[in-house]
């Protein structure tokens, strides 16, 4: 014990004299926090939007005026034929085209079906995606409003038929913002990667000066030495969660709902993971530049984009599901995101807290194991 | 009573034969000089000694202990220096003194006795708060001895303690040396100075991981070199180095500052008798000839050029 001791203190020593080690643990957390938090929005607030309006009636700028009164779209401008049209959708300055074509008003008057065409920019599919269904709503709208007036003129006062309307309710995020999906995740992502990256690059360290082989040729136990690197990044690593729940809630008034007690339960058990697979790297490499390649592009975006971070597991192919069911980051995000947003607790997390342990426990296990055997 | 007792110490890596059978022992107390070209082989036997590295094959007692049954043991009665500088740079000389004891089991007053030693002869006294990466290198090896020994190992082992150290510093690491063996801990080095090694009471050479000789320095010269060894000088050094290479009477010959070392076959007894000789087959003028006591290092040039 006393000897796991002398290590950690000597850590720490360590840490004291390197600057770069504060700005990981401190500052990058705030970093990364408000980058992700405000930049990496999933939102579509502003649409870009030109007219082709071939039809000039007062039926074709009512419908502008829909568009323009809508909180997304902004009408940047008017062209006056094709060929403007696609220099401005080619130039990248519209997302959304809309072209009125001529007879639009009369087609609307007669009661035949008004035609409309909507040019959009498919270049980032999720934000046309939704920019086109904020368009078809606004014209269905639009298009109802012009059916209940006339019948109101021809003297309907009761529609023939009832109609439905869905109440929407959105829990846990009323206002549908991105943020709250992503800020919690970056929790996550920090243990991730201060366990996972730095302890790699901790013992790889020692490898590459040679002052490994300095401690294994003392009497030291090979789990002495596991031990006295780990416990030092456990440390750093609770810090910096800390340090992250803090920011969440004084930058972006998110506040945690459930049990802080069994989030760090959970983080206590989901770095059993990423030290284990930062123990295994520093086995396999032998500096430190091969050891940040490994862990970040071998290691780390690999479980990130499998996670759930930022892309729905639901909606990846059913192969890479199956990969992401051994992925513990999956389930530690399935909690920090039901603990922080929606105040949910052990009893809804069981499924996840459990294969935390199994996965937590087996690579630790394993990597433990393997580095025994290269001491030896 | 031996320290270290080799026995067929063999290591392979892959189809590699770093370490080849080697069988030596060591005397509890001496200076045992270990000495090789690189990669002789020289590094990879001190680890596995140190229980760093497993043999593929062959055992030795270090201390009394298996290093392949009991390097947990072995461990407990070394100390190692290895090649590179391996205390921590970015930790202060206290710091490494206090964390290398910590991890021995040195604390409270054996502790502090220990560093007191260490400072003293690291000329560090005072110096505690400094950097330890900030200090120059023979400072930083007398340093690194220092903890090395720092639990009182019976036996300590220094792979080439002093190569980019300077001559001054050299010497006095040499005296710390001499200290630890009077005061009976048993020195294993390897070095590439063979001034160094004469310094040892007793030298094993290894070339290609075999064992081609030992014996202290006045064995080795007088059991290896049989033939006469002659010092000249000559304007023409260079061109006499090559045409005597080829001399059916020339054994080996080697360039030493302004002097070529020449090796005879046992035919040639007088300085005279060779420099006529050399005159006229070369044509070169020699200024001085003289017969001189063979040094280690002709006796190691002559033992790897003879096996070529």
């Amino acid at each position: 014990m006393r000897t796991i001791l002398e290590i950690i203190k000597k850590e720490f020593a360590q840490f004291k004299r390197d600057p770069k080690m504060f700005g990981v643990i401190l500052v990058a957390p705030v970093m990364q926090l408000i980058f992700l938090g405000f930049a990496a929005t999933l939102d579509v607030k502003v649409i870009k939007t030109y007219i082709l309006d071939n039809d000039h009636s007062d039926r074709s700028a009512e419908l502008v005026r829909e568009f323009s009164s809508s909180q997304y779209f902004r009408i940047d401008g008017y062209v006056s034929d094709y060929d403007e049209l696609t220099k401005v959708m080619d130039g990248g300055n519209a997302l959304i085209a809309f072209v009125i074509p001529s007879g639009f008003e009369k087609d609307i008057e007669s009661g035949k079906t008004a035609e409309l065409q909507a040019i959009i920019n498919g270049s980032d599919g999720n934000t046309s995606s939704i920019a086109s269904g904020y368009a078809a709503s606004i014209i269905s709208s639009y298009s109802n409003k012009i059916m209940l007036n006339k019948l109101e003129l021809r003297g309907v006062k009761q529609l023939p038929a009832g109609r439905i309307t869905a109440d929407t309710r959105v829990w846990y995020n009323p206002m549908l913002l991105s943020r709250y999906f992503m800020v919690p995740g970056i929790v996550g992502l920090l243990l991730t990667v201060i366990t996972l990256i730095l302890t790699s690059l901790a013992i790889v360290k020692e490898k590459e000066i040679g002052t490994l082989e300095q401690i294994i040729v003392t009497p030291i136990k090979p789990y002495q030495i596991i031990a006295g690197k780990l416990i030092p990044f456990v440390i750093m690593g609770f810090i910096s969660v800390v340090i992250v729940i803090t920011a969440m809630r004084v930058i972006f008034g998110i506040e945690v709902r459930g049990s802080l007690i069994f989030l760090f339960i959970s983080a206590f058990f989901y770095i059993f993971t990423t030290l284990g697979l930062g123990l295994l790297i520093s086995t396999i490499t032998k500096n430190q530049q091969q050891a940040m390649m490994v862990a970040m592009f071998g290691v780390m975006m690999p479980m990130v984009f499998l996670s759930g971070f930022n892309f729905q597991v639901e909606n990846m192919p059913e192969a890479f599901r199956y990969i992401s069911d051994f992925i513990s980051l999956k389930y530690f995000l399935n909690i920090i995101r039901g603990v922080i947003l929606k105040g949910s607790g052990f009893t809804d997390h069981i499924h996840d807290f459990i294969m935390i342990i199994v996965l937590g426990t087996l690579i630790l296990a394993i990597s433990i194991l393997r580095f025994n055997k290269r001491l030896e | 009573m031996n320290s270290i007792v080799a026995d067929n110490l063999t290591k392979k890596f892959g189809s590699f034969t770093s370490v080849d059978s080697v069988s030596f022992s060591v005397k509890q107390g001496e200076i045992f000089g270990f000495l090789g070209a690189n990669g002789a082989g020289k590094s990879t036997t001190i680890k596995m000694l140190c229980g760093l590295l497993e043999p593929t094959s062959g055992d030795a007692a270090v201390g009394g202990y298996s290093i392949k049954k009991e390097a947990d043991k072995v461990k407990t009665v070394i100390g190692y220096m290895s090649q590179r500088f391996s205390l921590y740079n970015d930790l202060t000389v206290g710091e490494n003194i206090n964390f290398f004891g910590g991890v021995y089991g040195l604390y409270g007053n054996s502790l502090k006795e220990r560093r007191e030693w260490i400072l003293d002869i690291a000329n560090l006294r005072g110096k505690e708060n400094t950097l330890t990466g900030s200090l120059p290198g023979g400072v930083k090896q007398r340093l690194a001895l220092g903890t090395a020994v720092i639990h009182r190992p019976e036996i300590v082992f220094l792979d080439e303690p002093t190569s980019g150290v300077d001559p001054v510093s050299r010497r006095s690491f040499w005296e710390l040396i001499h200290s630890l063996s009077e005061e009976g801990t048993t020195v294993f080095v390897t070095t590439h100075y063979l001034e160094e090694a004469e310094f040892c009471s007793n030298i094993i050479l290894i070339d290609a991981g075999r064992l081609i000789a030992e014996g202290n320095s006045k064995f080795l010269k007088s059991n290896y070199i049989t033939n006469k060894i002659f010092e000249i000088r000559s304007p023409g050094l260079i061109e006499l180095l090559d045409s005597a290479k080829k001399l059916p009477f020339v054994e080996d010959v080697s360039i030493f500052g302004n002097s070529i070392h020449l090796m005879v076959t046992s035919e040639i007894e007088e300085a005279d008798d060779l420099k006529n000789r050399l005159e006229s087959i070369t044509g070169i003028k020699l200024t001085g000839i003289e017969v001189i006591p063979p040094s280690l290092e002709d006796v190691f040039i002559h033992l790897l050029e003879g096996k070529k």
